[in-house]
Order: C-alpha cells, then structure tokens, then sequence
C-alpha cells in the first residue's frame, strides 16, 4: 500500500473528505462493511425447493457454496408462499445444517445399556437379514381358512415428510414381502 | 391456521383486507383468534351439534342455494321405506348390529335402483354368504374401506333411483335431512356446545349472507377436527352444509384440510397406508378364491370415473411386476398379500404386544411422542425383535429403551429389553430430490442441493437399497413366498457417490407409460388389457410428454390467479376440484364475480381459469343413453365425477362404516351425557381391539366415577413446533421460542385447582399422569354446557424426553380410542383432572393412575359398551 | 483530494464546519446526506403494522438465522407466548404478546369469564432497533463501530467495535445490548449486507403476513398513514403510529409502527429523546477546539507519522458525548 492510498483509506482524511463532518457514515465504513458480501449473493447456485414442515408448501431457495448449503429463504415466485416463511421454514437451516443432526449409524445390541457406532454398509446387510427372518416366521398363506399369503412379522410407519417417490418405493416393497401393516403419518 | 398454517394464513388476510368476515371456532383463543372478526369457544368434540345446528338453521329458513340443491346433489332422491332415522331409533340408524357393533347398510338405499348385494363397502361373495358370516363382514367393514375411493364415492347399486325435484316428497332426501338435525335447534347448541344462541345465531347470518349465487364461503379445518371416534362424521356434516350453500366446486369455496406435513397429502395418496393401494384403490380383503374380476366387480362403480378401476388397477400390477404380470395369471393379483381387518399403526402396537409383530420401521416418525396413548407405542417397540429408526436425531422412539418414562418409573429396565434398534441417520430435503403433494393436492418438485453427510441417506435409498439386498439375499429361491419379491420390478437407475436412485425414474413410474414406454398423459389412456404401466393412476399425467411437470415455475406473477403452471396438481392439473358446479347447469358461471369455468358454445367446449374438472367436450345437455356406464354415463350437469351418479351425497347411501348422516355422540371419555340420544357415544366406534391394562377407558357422563375427570382437556400444536418434535425440539432457534411443555388453563379452573402462573400441574387420565408448567390466561375461556360451568385445559403435545427442550408428553394421557371409517384416533377431546404440582417420581407414578383408577371403579369393562 | 491537505483547509474553516456538524446532529432529515453520501439511496426502514401480526416469531428465527445470531436461553417466562422477553445482543426481532381485557374494536372474543369487564384482545408485536434519525448510540461511539449507512440505518460494525459498552445506556430504547462472553456489541442492521445487493432485510422477507414491511421511509410513512385511517374508520380508535414523527426527540424512527395501545403496553417508551439531545449546542462551542485537532492531525498525516495512539485522540470529541449521555 502506498502512502497516498494509505492516507485516503484513514477515517480522519474521509472524514473531512467525504463530506462527513462527524465521521460516522462513509468516513466510518470499516474494511470489512466496505467489502460484504452476502452470501445470498456469493452463492455458487441456488436451488429450488419446498419447505419440509406443514402442507401449505412454501417455495424454499437454498442456496449453496463450496458444497454446503449457506441459506435456506423463501421463493418470491411461489404462488403459494409468495416468498414468506414461518418460524419452521425459516428454521430450515439449522434443521438441515445444524449440529443436532447425527451422520452415523448406531447400534444398539439386545440388553445393551449403551448404542454403538456401526458401518452403513454392515447396518444395511443386517436390516435385511433380520426382515428375511421376521418375514418368514410369522408368514400366514391362509387366515381362517382364507388365502392371505402375506407376513404379520413386519411393520413399517412413516412420517408424512416422505417424498412421493420414498413413499411409492416403501409401499411397493413392502407389498411385494407381504407386510400389510404400512403405516403413515396420514392415519395419526 | 395463523397457529399451524402462518403462511397459508396470509391468504385469509388478504381476504379480509378485502373485507372478508373471518370465523373462528375453537375451544381456544388461539394467534387465529386474535386477527378474526368472531371467535366461537366451544367444547371440544361438540362440532357436530355445532355444524348440525347451522344445517338446521339453513333448512329451516330457506337459506340453502336450491338450484344448485337440486341439480348437483342427492337431495330430490326418495329413500326406501326401511331407512330409520337417530331420531326414530334414539341414536342409531337402522340396520344397526349391536353383537358386532357394525351396520348393514341395505336400509340407507335409494328406491327404485335394482336390489344388488354388493354395495361398495364389502365383496359380493362375502355379502352373499349372508348372515353366518357377519363376523367377516364386521371385518371388512373394519378395514377402513371407506378411504378406499378417497378421491371419490362408494358403488350404488345400478338404476335410476325415484327422485322428487321439488323435494317435498316426504322420504326425498332433503326432508329427511330437514326431519333429522331438527332438533339441533341454538338452544341444543348452546347446551351441547356451551355457544350462546346469540352467537350461534350471529354466525348462522354471517354464513348465509356469504353465500349464494354472488358469495361463497370457505371452510378451513385443521386436522384436529378428523382427531375424533366420530372424525369423518365432522368432515361429512361440514360437507353437508357447504353443499347445501352451493360452496362447492366453486372459488372461495370449498372445505380446505389443512394438513400438518410436507406430503401428507402425497402420503395419503401414493399411500403407506394398510387399507389402499396407490391412487385410492383398495387393498384386497381376503376371500376365498378371489381373482382380479371378482374383485374388480365388487370394488368399481358403474358411472363414473370408478368404473375404470381395472384399468388402474392393472397398470398397477404392471407397475409392479412388469412383464411377469400377465393376463393368464391374473397380472399377479394374487401376489398381493390380504387384509382381514384392520391392520392400522394401532392394531400394529397391539401386534407387538402380542409378539406377533417381531420388526419395526421408522421413517421419519416419532410414535413414542405423537401417537395416542405413547407409553402403550414404546411398550410395543420394547416387545419387537428389531426396530429401524431413519431420522435426523436420537428421537424417543429411537432412545426409549434408555430414557423412555418408563425406565424411570421402574417398569422397564434396560438390561431386559431385548430390542435390537437401528438408528439410520436421514437425509435433509435439501440433499434429495423428489415431490411433496401439499394440502391442495399439489405436486412440487424440490431439487438436491448437496449430498448427504456421512451415512445420512434418503429413505429412497434405504428402501431402494435394502430390497436389492433382501432380493439378492433371496435370489434363486424357489419357494412360492418369495417370487413376488422377485418378481417385482426394482432396476431404478442410481446416480452419484452415494448411487442414490433418480427419484424422477420413480416419478416416471408412478406416472406410467404406454406399450411403446411413451409417458402417458393422463389416466383416461390407461387400459385393462396390460398394455399400460401406472404406478398411481391420479397422478398420472405429472411425466406427461417426458416432463417433470411438479417441477414447473412460472413465477406467479406471470401467470393468471390460478397459477396453472406452478407445479402440478392431482387430477389432471386442476386446481379446484369438482369446478364444473361453479357454472349453473346450462353451463353459466353463477354469477360474474364467481366465474371459474364455463361452457364455450360456440368451441363446443368448456372452459375457464382453471383447468374444468369435466369431460371438455361435454355439453351441459348431454343426457346419457341408458346403456352407457363409466364417464360417459353421466350426464352435463353431473359435476361430482368421481362419485357413482355424479352428485354432492347430502345422504351418504354407502360408503360410511357409521351411519348414512352425522349424529352428535359424546367423546369416548367425556364429563356429559349426550343430550340427544340415549346413545352416548358413537356405536361403533372402534375401542374393543384395545382392551389393555395401560389404556383404560374413563367412566362418562353420569355414570359413577365419571366426577373424578371434571375437565375436557384438547391437544394440539403450537407455530414453534412441529408434531412430535423431531424437526423442531432439536432446534435451538425454535427451542427457546416455546421452551416448555406447559398447559393452559382459565383463571376461574386455576382458582378452582389452586394452580399458579408457571407452577407445576399435573394431569391425570386413566392412562397416565404428565406434568407440565401452568399458564393461567384469559384466552382459556370457561363454558356453560348443560347448565354447568365447564373448564377446558389446553395441552400442546410436542414434547418428549429427549431433545433441547423436553417435557412430559400429553400424549401419554390419551387412549386409543377411533373413528371406525379411518382408524384415528380420538385425541382432540378427552376427560381429565389436573392437579397443583409435579408428578411423583418412580413408581409412585403409576400409583398414581391406579389409585385413580380404584376410586372411579375403572374395570377392563368401562367405556367400552356400545 | 489533490490540493494539499485537507486538515488545513478545514481549520481555516471553523464556523461552517461546526455548522454542519450540528445540523448533523439535529434537525436534518436525511441522515444519509450529512455521513458522507451525498449520493445516496433513498433513506429505508420498517413500518410494522402489528395489527396484522399474527404472532408466528418467523421474524424472530429469520433474523437469527441470517444474521448468525445465537440462541439464548430457553425461559418459560409466562408472558403469554413471549419467551424471548426483549431486544438485546442475541435479540434483534422480537415479538411482544400482550393479553387484555378489553375489546379490539368490533371484534367478539367471546369469552365467557366471571369477572372482569367485557372484551379480550390479544395483541402482538415485532419489535427491531428503530434506526433513529438521530442516533445516541451513534453519536457516543468512540471507535467508529457504529455507523450511518447510505441507506440512513445505523449499524455496528463488529470489525471495529472494542466492546467500551457506551452506547449501551445511549439508547433510548434499550435495544443495543452487549454480547456475553463477546463483549462487543450487537443490534439489528437492518440486513444492511442484504441492500447492498438489493434485497430486503429476512425478517421482513419472511413475514407472512406483511406486518413488517420494508421499503423506502417515505414510501412506508404515507402507507402507515393510510393504513392508520383505514383503522380508525374500521372502529379501531386505539390505533396510532410510533416512531413515524420526523419532529419526536429522536427526529423519528427508521423503523416504526402502528400500535393498538399506549408504547407503554408494548414495552416501548412513550417519548423516547436522543439522549445526546445537547450535543449539537455543545458542538457549536466545541468546535474550535475540534477544528484545532483536526488540524493537528491533518498536519500529523503530512508528516505521515499516525500511531494508534493519535486515533484514539480523535476519537475524543464523539467520546465526550458519551458522557453526556452517562450523566
């Protein structure tokens, strides 16, 4: 930096300079406050989405940077939501990012007083195993007399924050085993 | 709605900016209170007096839209001479069962239409076994058919019933409808309700005066009102009386459903549901020697949209087993597993209870806190072999087995429960795509924004996933219990590090596509012979051309009123259902100012605003030859085309397990007699199935004991939180906005308990005890009902015991106790006491319950007759 | 910038100089013109009509989102849904909810309570740093933190504030606040990062039901005013604007609002003054002495010896106002 830019960057000189007799507008403006950037702004792209809470279905605009989501805020183009967002939906970011999240798998053994910490993969593999067991052990072909061919060892309840997609899947799959108790949020 | 709906609620301030009057009716003065024009405290789970009352007051002073009466509904058709009314029978219709606590509903039908077995609620075989076989009936009855043709109406028999188009005939439907609320007079109302006739009256005017010709008037329920042993009777008299005015099918009408959840419409729709399949078709019961035809014959309607069931129905089966589902066998019918009863989340908990149910899903739901009578939910998780829990955090029903209330009071213990649990961390709904179906029946489309962190996977990817395991865990097989896993086809492509399944080949499905996997668009192209795929038959045209139509955004601002094209919209892109009844039957808009969709004669078609809800070439004079059956059987002034005849049932001749009309009957737990029948409570009301010693019922009305729960306690949500608080009690931001469990009270019943402002109150029900911080406030009003004063107590049900902020949950009060149509239960309304001061500790807890339960005489019997 | 060195020329200058700092001070209208922006934006802040409040905090949680801000303690206070209880430096929306006995205009509660006079309303309000024309904590800053923007908002800038705490009592309305365990001190911007680009503040975006509404100051006053006699045509005669008087001893607020009862119901003063109301007649006696250190440290720059030290004497003028406001 050289003396001269140096000097007009002293709040004194900007003081008197910029026409701001008592230093505390532009004269005042810090470093920092010269150069925000919001980051709505700084965004890498912005993704359209939908609020995760109530069915009214706010438009949500995330927006993401480096691979993080930085901002989640109403879409000003919804119909429905004309950009607004209740305490929930402007919550959605710390739902989303925040530290109340848990990114592991956990176990917890049968009589064990604590969980602990599994791989993804070994969770996956004995999740179906124990649906093949349960499935096969209390398999019904008749009830009463009457042809059933369904299983009564599995259940399944849903919360409605499923997407359609998760919810045809869970249905179809669940069908196809035999289970007839597939619940949903719907029902409670 | 400001509560649970803020955003939503900017409409209905919109509207009264423009000088809407708005109503609204709550036990509380709640944040919708503070901005309408009329607040109407009433007793919780007295709406049907309520309603019933205003439906008496429009009969009794010509205040219903007869045009619209006499041309869209039901009202002009004569009734057999066998229906007998709650008002002959003292609060039961005829047909009634009292040994299976059922009706048979032969007696409800219309005269003149041929006499057919069938009726839409049971198969014809099972039906014409007769009465050696009432018990299958009952459970048939049971199996929450009546959400089956959700997007529509039960079969009538075939025929033309006997109609009377001045409606005076004395078994026309109308007078019928005139004889039975008669005595919901405002003195009833007031007496049941504790409304004063003043009041009632102000509102009786109000809805009258918006309605007509050149008003309409709106309906918005939350869904507490569905939270009843009579839930789909308070949608139904609501449905009656927004009929009646003419405001349905047309703007500014309408009866909204507020739901709670991103998708709970979508959940409802593409169903994880025991009873249905996909777009509202039946799960199949199970009978002997059932075929796809038999059951088609016993499910479709005649007229129509019904009457193409086995289109659907088919291109479901292709859906699921592709080219393995063919004509010869059945398109795999018979791969889906039958129902023999209700299989609802709560015959489930008993399932578990009873070590038949060994495995446990949760997706995203938190039954140890949300659902009815939560400590019976986590003494079934604590009975299973394994349990599954997929969420963002360790919630209750993941962490019970270590913290539950249970553990504390002593009556489980760690170290004896052999449970297996699973916590699968979830996916946000920024790291996935995939759609929401809002409460208006729209479908939005939210795109990914990032991927999962850690083991966070969508449950698109659990599900996807754990079936090719289980698949090729199975493969080889030659066992006949497992071809339909796999048979069925599970080839989604994945994409990315994570090989999550593309959501849009899932969503390319559910829309279907023809013989040359061409997207179709629109379920009028689906076919019974095989030749169409469809994995929801309503939603199908939402992949119309190849196009993820749920993800369109045209900003609203550039785009008429309706917003057509922002997202889509289940059926066929409309956006007002039913809205060919905003025209008059020549086709007219009623008036100018309430103009949706009308007809074109010069086009020969309609049009409109909106997308009209008709065929688009049918003319408001077609007449349907007497052959014709599906669409082409009803006629141009038959709006409702979804239901069997095309017209608004005021009168309900099939379809409802409960009764063809709504009757006010008591709460199952409630401090009144019921002033109208000698039948207190809804007859067949579903309790029997949960007979256990930690859901005892409550003494009611006058019987003995009943003195000991003086007070009506109703649950609900508050804007800060979310249901059972998975999504919300995490979360700092909204944690310290509402950071107790607490419960509101009036100042006379804290005068009259000795409660203080932030104390402690403890609430007592034959279930449990809860403790909870007092707020004493003027918005919990007392009321007079019977000629008593009667105190309410208010009981937001978020918490649970773990997250940032915790609490006792009111959930752990309440019973389960159900709608007989639809299985939920009844939570909005029920007995309690409340005491100053916190709960014991240990097992004094249950001490407590039972010593409650000693003195009100409470048996395994009470609350449980007819 | 080029002729020579400004300190000079201002010291030549005393009379009008002293002039501009008082109008600065008082009286002027367009706070940006007189801080250095004589090219600037229209002046903007917040109406919030709280008679369509419906109380749902989104404010609240948009605010806190946006701007970072911590949660602080989870209270149970028990005024009515109010937990937040008040502005502060992890406060910068906030809702008050206040339940009366009385009637809101023709509006039927319909509650049936044995004693007491008839009526119930239940009013609710979103509160946020009022953005004054005449901003005590401004003026008492020593360090130059707290700043007039181009858009006439007045916002801490957290890169320079040390923490001194003096504009903590300046306020009029007890709204800037201290940050536990941070020192420093904290306040609604007014999302001024977010105008730079265009946007409005979050809580005003999130706002679902227009009750705070975001614009440009004059455009806001007029439609306060005429939402003001729409109300009181509507029966609502206990309807009246706050903070939207350019001639109240603030010189008005760049955020007001239109209350349903006396400021006092809502936690508000009822008459609020810029508690460095004599600094502008101080000024015009001060001013020599100003203009003579100005010059001294015009003349420091010219020998381009300026230490951290000499800051901090030209801070002094601004610190002297602190402590006319502690007095």
């Amino acid at each position: 930096m050289g003396v001269r830019s140096w000097i007009e960057e002293w709040p004194v000189l900007r003081q008197v300079a910029d026409s701001d007799p008592l230093g505390r507008g532009a004269a005042a403006k810090s470093g920092a406050s010269k150069h925000l950037a919001p980051r709505v702004a700084t965004a890498d792209k912005v993704v359209k989405s939908i609020c995760p809470y109530c069915a009214v279905g706010c438009g949500q605009n995330v927006y993401v940077k480096e691979g993080k989501v930085v901002q989640i805020e109403g879409d000003p183009q919804s119909p429905v939501s004309r950009g607004r967002l209740c305490p929930k939906g402007s919550a959605s970011l710390q739902l989303t990012t925040g530290p109340a999240r848990r990114h592991q798998v956990m176990y917890r053994r049968p009589h064990a007083t604590e969980w602990e910490v599994i791989p993804l993969e070994q969770a996956m593999d004995m999740i179906a195993d124990r649906v093949i067991k349960s499935r096969r052990g209390r398999w019904q072909w008749e009830a009463n007399g009457t042809r059933v061919r369904r299983t009564m060892g599995i259940a399944t309840l849903g919360g409605a924050t499923l997407d359609n997609e998760e919810n045809y899947l869970i249905k179809k799959l669940f069908t196809a085993l035999g289970a007839i108790q597939i619940e949903n949020q719907a029902r409670v | 709605m400001a509560e649970c709906h803020p955003v939503g609620f900017q409409w209905v301030m919109e509207a009264k900016a423009r000088g809407a009057k708005l109503i609204h009716v709550d036990p509380r003065f709640t944040r919708t209170s503070a901005l309408a024009d009329i607040h109407v405290p009433l007793r919780a789970g007295t709406d049907i007096a309520f309603l019933g009352g205003i439906i008496n007051y429009v009969l009794q002073n010509d205040k219903y839209f007869r045009e619209y009466v006499v041309a869209y509904t039901n009202a002009p058709v004569i009734l057999t001479e066998d229906f007998a009314d709650t008002e002959d029978l003292d609060g039961v219709f005829s047909g009634f069962d009292p040994e299976h606590r059922s009706y048979d509903f032969h007696t409800w039908q219309y005269q003149g239409l041929a006499v057919q077995a069938a009726s839409g609620e049971r198969d014809q075989e099972y039906e014409d076994r007769g009465g050696q076989d009432r018990e299958r009936v009952s459970a048939v009855r049971e199996a929450g058919r009546g959400e089956a043709h959700g997007s529509g109406g039960a079969k009538i028999p075939s025929g033309s019933p006997d109609t009377d188009e001045t409606l005076s005939h004395p078994r026309c439907i109308f007078q019928v409808l005139k004889r039975h609320f008669a005595r919901y007079t405002p003195q009833t109302v007031e007496d049941i309700c504790g409304i004063p006739q003043e009041t009632f009256r102000q509102v009786c005017e109000l809805l009258t005066e918006n309605s007509g010709r050149d008003r309409t008037t709106a309906f918005a329920y939350a869904v507490g009102w569905t939270q009843h042993t009579v839930g789909v009777q308070y949608i139904r008299t609501a449905a009656i009386l927004q009929t009646l005015l003419g405001n349905i099918g047309r703007p500014g009408g309408g009866i909204m459903a507020l739901r709670g959840h991103a998708s709970i419409q979508g959940s409802t729709d593409i169903p994880t549901l025991f009873n249905l399949l996909p777009g509202y078709l039946p799960m199949p019961h199970a009978y002997g020697n059932q075929t796809l035809d038999t059951f088609i014959e016993a499910e479709s309607t005649e007229k129509g949209y019904w009457a193409n069931m086995r289109a659907y129905m088919v291109s479901l089966l292709k859906a699921y087993w592709g080219a393995k589902a063919t004509p010869e066998n059945d398109f795999c019918f018979d791969y889906l597993p039958r129902l023999t009863g209700s299989h609802s989340t709560y015959e489930t908990v008993m399932a578990q209870l009873a070590g038949d149910c060994k495995g446990y899903f949760l997706y995203g739901e938190n039954p140890a806190v949300g659902s009815a009578n939560a400590k019976m939910q986590r003494l079934g998780m604590a009975s299973l072999d394994w349990l599954v829990v997929l969420d963002f955090s360790l919630i209750e029903s993941a962490t019970w087995w270590k913290d539950g209330p249970e553990i504390e009071t002593g009556e489980l213990r760690t170290e004896d429960i052999g449970t297996e649990v699973f916590f699968m961390p979830a996916a946000a709904h920024t790291e996935k795509a995939g759609s929401y179906t809002n409460t208006q029946r729209l479908l939005q489309w939210h795109h990914q924004a990032v991927e999962s962190p850690g083991d966070a996977r969508s449950d698109l990817w659990f599900t996807f996933h754990l079936g090719r395991k289980i698949r090729e865990k199975l493969a080889g097989s030659t066992d006949e219990m497992d071809r339909p896993i796999l048979d069925l086809t599970w080839d989604y492509p994945t994409q990315g590090r994570l090989a999550e399944p593309d959501a849009e080949a899932v969503l390319a499905e559910i829309n279907g596509w023809d013989s040359n996997g061409r997207p179709l668009a629109s379920y009028e192209q689906l076919n019974s012979d095989g030749s169409t795929v469809c994995g929801c038959w309503i939603y199908c045209g939402v992949y119309a051309n190849g196009v993820n139509q749920a993800a369109r955004r045209r900003p609203a601002g550039e785009q008429n009123w309706v917003a057509n094209e922002w997202g889509w919209a289940w059926p066929a892109n409309r956006r007002i259902l039913y809205n060919r009844a905003s025209a008059d039957p020549d086709g007219k808009p009623w008036s100018e100012r309430k103009a949706l969709v009308w007809w074109d004669q010069e086009k020969a078609m309609w049009a409109g605003h909106d997308v009209p809800d008709f065929s688009a070439a049918k003319s408001p004079h077609y007449r349907p030859p007497a052959a014709a059956r599906g669409a082409e059987a009803l006629s141009g002034i038959d709006p409702f085309v979804m239901q069997a005849d095309g017209k608004a049932w005021l009168f309900v001749p099939v379809g409802l397990t409960d009764g063809p009309l709504p009757a006010h009957y008591e709460p199952q737990d409630s401090p009144f007699r019921n002033r109208l029948y000698t039948q207190q409570r809804n007859p067949v009301r579903q309790v029997l199935p949960f007979r256990h010693p930690d859901n005892r019922l409550q003494p009611s009305g006058d019987q003995p004991g009943s003195e000991l729960f003086p007070y009506v306690a109703t649950t609900y949500r508050l804007t800060e939180h979310h249901t059972a608080g998975g999504m919300t009690r995490w979360l700092p931001y909204l944690a310290e906005l509402q950071p107790e469990f607490f419960c509101e009270v009036s100042p006379e019943l804290a005068a009259q308990r000795g409660l203080e402002h932030l104390g402690w109150a403890t609430v007592i029900t034959a279930r449990n005890v809860v403790e909870c911080r007092v707020l004493v406030t003027d918005r919990m009003t007392p009321l007079t009902v019977q000629g008593r004063r009667m105190h309410q107590v208010g009981l937001p049900y978020h918490w649970g015991v773990a997250g940032y902020t915790t609490g006792d949950s009111a959930n752990d009060l309440t019973g389960m106790s159900l709608d007989p149509n639809v299985h939920i239960q009844e939570v909005k309304a029920f007995a309690c006491d409340i005491q100053p001061g916190r709960r014991p500790r240990g097992p004094a807890r249950a001490e407590l319950v039972a010593s409650y339960q000693r003195r009100a005489g409470i048996t395994e019997q009470t609350g449980m007759e007819i | 910038m080029a002729d020579g060195v400004p300190g000079m020329a201002l010291a030549e200058q005393p009379r009008q100089w002293g002039q501009r700092m008082a109008e600065a001070l008082a009286g002027e209208q367009d706070p940006a013109a007189v801080s250095g922006y004589p090219e600037h934006p229209p002046r903007v802040g917040f109406f919030t009509d709280t008679s369509v409040c419906i109380g749902c905090k989104a404010c609240e949680v948009a605010c806190k989102e946006w701007n970072h801000v911590p949660e602080d303690g989870l209270n149970l206070t028990g005024m009515s849904y109010d937990n937040t209880a008040g502005l502060g430096a992890d406060t910068w929306r906030h809702v008050a909810f206040i339940e009366q006995r009385k009637p809101l205009a023709r509006q039927q509660a319909g509650l049936q309570h044995e004693t007491g006079p008839d009526g119930f309303r239940w009013l609710m309000a979103s509160d946020v740093c009022k953005h004054c024309t005449h901003a005590a904590c401004l003026d008492v800053c020593p360090t130059g933190s707290l700043m007039r923007t181009e858009f006439g908002t007045v916002v801490v800038q957290e890169d320079i504030c040390n923490g001194c705490g003096y504009c903590i009592p300046a306020c009029p309305y007890g709204v800037i606040d201290q940050r536990k365990g941070d020192g420093r001190a904290w306040k609604c911007t007014l999302c001024y990062d977010r105008l730079g680009v265009g946007m409005e503040p979050a809580c005003a975006k999130a706002c679902p039901t227009e009750s705070i509404q975001f614009g440009p100051l004059d455009e806001l006053r007029e439609r306060a005013a005429g939402r003001l006699a729409q109300l009181h045509e509507a029966g609502v005669g206990d309807a009246r604007l706050y903070g939207a008087d350019p001639n109240d001893g603030v010189g008005g607020d760049g955020a007001f609002f239109l209350l349903l009862d006396e400021p006092e119901v809502y936690g508000l003063p009822p008459d609020p003054v810029v508690t460095t109301a004599d600094l502008p007649s101080m000024w015009r006696h001060a001013v020599a002495a100003a203009a003579t250190l100005t010059a001294m440290v015009g003349i420091a720059v010219a020998v381009g010896r300026v230490s951290d030290r000499d800051l901090d004497v030209w801070a002094v003028p601004t610190g002297g106002a602190a402590s006319v406001a502690r007095s």
